[in-house]
């Protein structure tokens, strides 16, 4: 309860509209071109020092991309990007010598994290009241520029670095792995993503080991007209697991930003991953001007059997989003989970859900999104779940529920579901509903304010999946909850 | 005390209220009986605050002040509770969650320190032991699932734990069989004050052999047709609600 009543007091505490991460950092950056073509993506490959058959990886990725058009199935509208106007990469300039050590990393930019709340010195981590320690990689623009505990993880095996330094320290896990769940070829950002990502953070997990802390990756996008196409790699060998967190905060601007993003993830035998993302991009203002475009490929291959892969989604920010964590279920008795809370406020559109692919035998998955649409917002619930036809035993539950706030939103739910396995058993229920009258009056009837009623009953529609956030990340996402959705009451 | 004047109200052009006035006296009970549709729950919900009336004439007071113009928040941070007739559900929110988020608003309101969990948890287990809610109960989403009675035994529950000055019963008994009844009647004896009243709303004389009336005001086309004692209770049950209809026509 606390929380909620902190919640309304940092409701109170802020202006309306005013995202609290929308500052920005004056720093001097050093950034391609505008544009692209080839010679862009040379460029940035350059900048990486990359071995050959990633540079011409990249180009056959934007080769194909050049013949590809952009997606317009999705429930959502903005106007046609224009992709000659943008730029593809941007690095802080004191990063160009790398720094070797956090006493070398920019202080301004410690003091963006700081800002943040994101601890980046060890020190200050191990001294701090945090309870548990979670280790950072922080990716500013297109470079990551920290990542802590690296040595404390080194010890259990764990690699956990940006994956720009993995193709040189590990070329041959990222070889192997880079791509092989979401290929080149995937879709429109996915592919333009292969041929321009710039940083991200790669994690490998050794046999048997589970990882001794959680990891995390912070983004910040922080440069005007600059897109952010990061790639994360986690691969989770056999019997092994890892606790994955994700955050996202972008400067206020007017103009829209754009991320395109690519997250790829493996569980060989009995591992598993859990990824958790808390998405706070700016959302563009009350009438919808700026604000980040959020297209995201996210997919995990459950390839040994018996492995897992879970996913956890508090989208709260961003003016669209494009984003379809999936599953693909290989390993015979995988299991692949989708935990989701989508909230929509003012002019945000939310295009949203995920793919359970049954291709193994006994394969089960489980699906349970919150969508939350206030203000003059859209949210749609998109969701696919198949079963192959050697997918024998697969089964599905899926739940989503929509909640609706005021008059002028909307909410849609668009299941796909399709069987070509009789035994394959998938379930779906859904609902949606509003925050009656009724149910304000009597909480406002008991001495609470309209917006701690609104707060308390929303995180009590969302608290099944708020349950599935690591401890920390739960407090954070309901104090978001509520910030999110302020100005929607009355 | 609590004082309603000359009070008009309608909803959507339709007039509810037509120029009621009562007055209950600290530490009295009142009991309003009448009719269906004679405007008794709107009689409740307008001293609660709920929007969608449209207040066209009169004053509540409450110790003098006009609670009229503060909105349903405030005014239950000023001592008014009302045990609603069909309470709502919060799916998800448990209700000891509830009762905490209730109880701390008001103390805040109030300029009162919020209470320590232990502490909050001790009153919260000794008032509902008092009524038959059991520890399940208070884990549950409030209202989700409860039967009627449970449901009215947790509006009582509520209105232990926030102590207003002025409580309104709006029809508890509807639903409670025998047991349930006397068990919510009890629980709203123990909590009469010198400082608190009671506006008890209902249909049927048989709440009110489990909670004994100071005063029985008879309700008819939005105004109060009569007043009495006790003894006017037992009047209606027997001749019903036809010569009272008829006498405020």
């Amino acid at each position: 309860m606390a929380a909620v009543k902190e919640t309304v007091d940092r409701v109170k505490a802020i202006d309306v509209d005013a995202y609290k991460y929308g500052f920005v950092t004056d720093i001097e950056s050093e950034k391609a071109p505008k544009g692209l073509n080839e010679d862009i993506v040379r460029f940035i490959s350059a900048k990486k020092n990359e071995p050959e058959w990633l540079t011409e990886w990249r180009l056959d990725a934007f080769r194909r991309w050049l013949t590809m058009e952009e997606p317009t199935w999705a429930r959502v509208d903005y106007p046609r990007i224009d992709y000659q106007d943008l730029y593809y990469y941007s690095a802080p300039k004191s990063m160009d010598d790398g720094p070797k050590s956090l006493d070398e990393v920019d202080p301004e930019l410690l003091r963006t994290y700081e800002k943040l709340g994101i601890p980046l010195r060890e020190q200050e981590i191990l001294a701090g009241v945090q309870t548990s320690k979670v280790a950072v990689d922080a990716v500013f623009d297109s470079v990551s520029v920290a990542t802590t505990f690296r040595a404390e993880l080194a010890k259990a095996g764990v690699i956990f670095c940006p994956i720009s330094e993995a193709v040189h320290s590990h070329p041959e896990l990222v070889k192997k792995y880079l791509g092989s769940v979401v290929p080149v070829t995937d879709n429109y950002f996915a592919t333009l993503n292969s041929a321009v990502f710039s940083d991200g953070s790669f994690v490998y997990i050794p046999p048997g080991v589970r990882c001794p802390m959680e990891l995390s990756t912070y983004f910040r996008i922080n440069e005007r007209n600059t897109g952010q196409f990061e790639r994360t790699l986690i691969i989770a060998d056999a019997g092994s697991y890892v606790s994955y967190l994700e955050g996202c905060t972008a400067p206020q601007r007017d103009e829209n930003q754009l991320h395109a993003a690519v997250v790829e993830l493996v569980t060989h035998e009995d591992a598993e991953i859990k990824y958790s993302t808390v998405q706070n991009w700016y959302p563009g203002d009350a009438e919808g001007k700026g604000g980040i475009y959020n297209f995201v490929t996210k997919r995990g291959d459950c390839r040994g059997d018996r492995s897992k892969i879970s996913w956890t989604q508090v989208e709260t920010g961003s003016a669209i989003t494009w984003k379809y964590p999936s599953c693909i279920l290989r390993g015979e008795a995988s299991r692949g989970e989708f935990y989701s809370i989508a909230i929509s406020n003012g002019r945000q559109q939310v295009d949203s859900g995920t793919k359970m692919i049954h291709l193994g035998k006994n394969t089960t998955s489980r699906i349970i999104s919150k969508g939350i649409s206030a203000g003059k917002s859209n949210n749609t619930y998109r969701g696919q779940v198949s079963a192959h036809r050697k997918a024998t035993g697969a089964r599905n539950f899926t739940n989503c529920d929509s909640l609706l706030i005021g008059h002028d939103c909307g909410a849609h739910t668009v299941p796909y579901i399709e069987s070509k396995n009789a035994s394959a058993v998938f379930e779906h229920e859904a609902t949606t509903s509003k925050i009656s009258e009724d149910q304000l009056f009597y909480c406002t009837q008991r001495g609470l304010s309209e917006e701690e009623a609104t707060a308390l009953i929303v995180n009590g529609f969302v608290r099944d999946v708020l349950q599935q956030l690591p401890m920390e990340f739960a407090v954070e996402a309901q104090k978001l909850i509520a910030i999110s959705l302020e100005g929607s009451v009355g | 005390m609590l004082e309603v004047k000359n009070l008009h109200v309608s909803v959507g052009g339709r007039k509810i209220l037509d120029g009621l006035n009562l007055t209950v006296k600290d530490g009295e009970v009142a009991a309003i009986m009448g009719p269906n549709g004679t405007g008794k729950s709107t009689l409740s919900y307008v001293i609660a605050g709920r929007e969608d009336y449209e207040v066209e004439e009169g004053e509540v007071l409450l110790d003098g002040v006009n609670i009229l113009e503060m909105d349903a928040t405030e005014r239950a941070n000023a001592g008014v509770f009302l045990a609603f007739q069909y309470p709502l559900e919060i799916p998800g929110v448990a209700t000891m969650t509830f009762l905490k988020a209730a109880l701390n608003a008001q103390a805040r309101a109030r300029g009162q320190g919020e209470l320590q969990t232990p502490d909050f948890m001790k009153k919260v287990r000794e008032a509902a032991g008092k009524l038959g809610v059991g520890q399940d109960m208070l884990k549950r989403p409030l209202n989700v699932g409860f039967s009627g009675g449970e449901k009215k035994r947790m509006e009582i529950l509520q209105m232990a734990l926030l102590q207003p000055k002025i409580g309104i019963l709006d029809e508890t008994d509807s639903g409670l069989d025998i047991d349930a009844l006397r068990i919510v009647a009890d629980g709203v004896n123990a909590l009469r004050a010198k400082d608190r009243s009671f506006l008890v709303i209902t249909h049927y004389q048989r709440l009110l052999d489990y909670i004994k009336p100071d005063t029985v005001h008879v309700m008819a086309k939005g105004k109060i047709a009569r007043t009495g004692g006790p003894e006017l209770a037992l009047e209606l049950e027997k001749s019903g609600y036809a010569a009272f209809t008829g006498e405020a026509a």
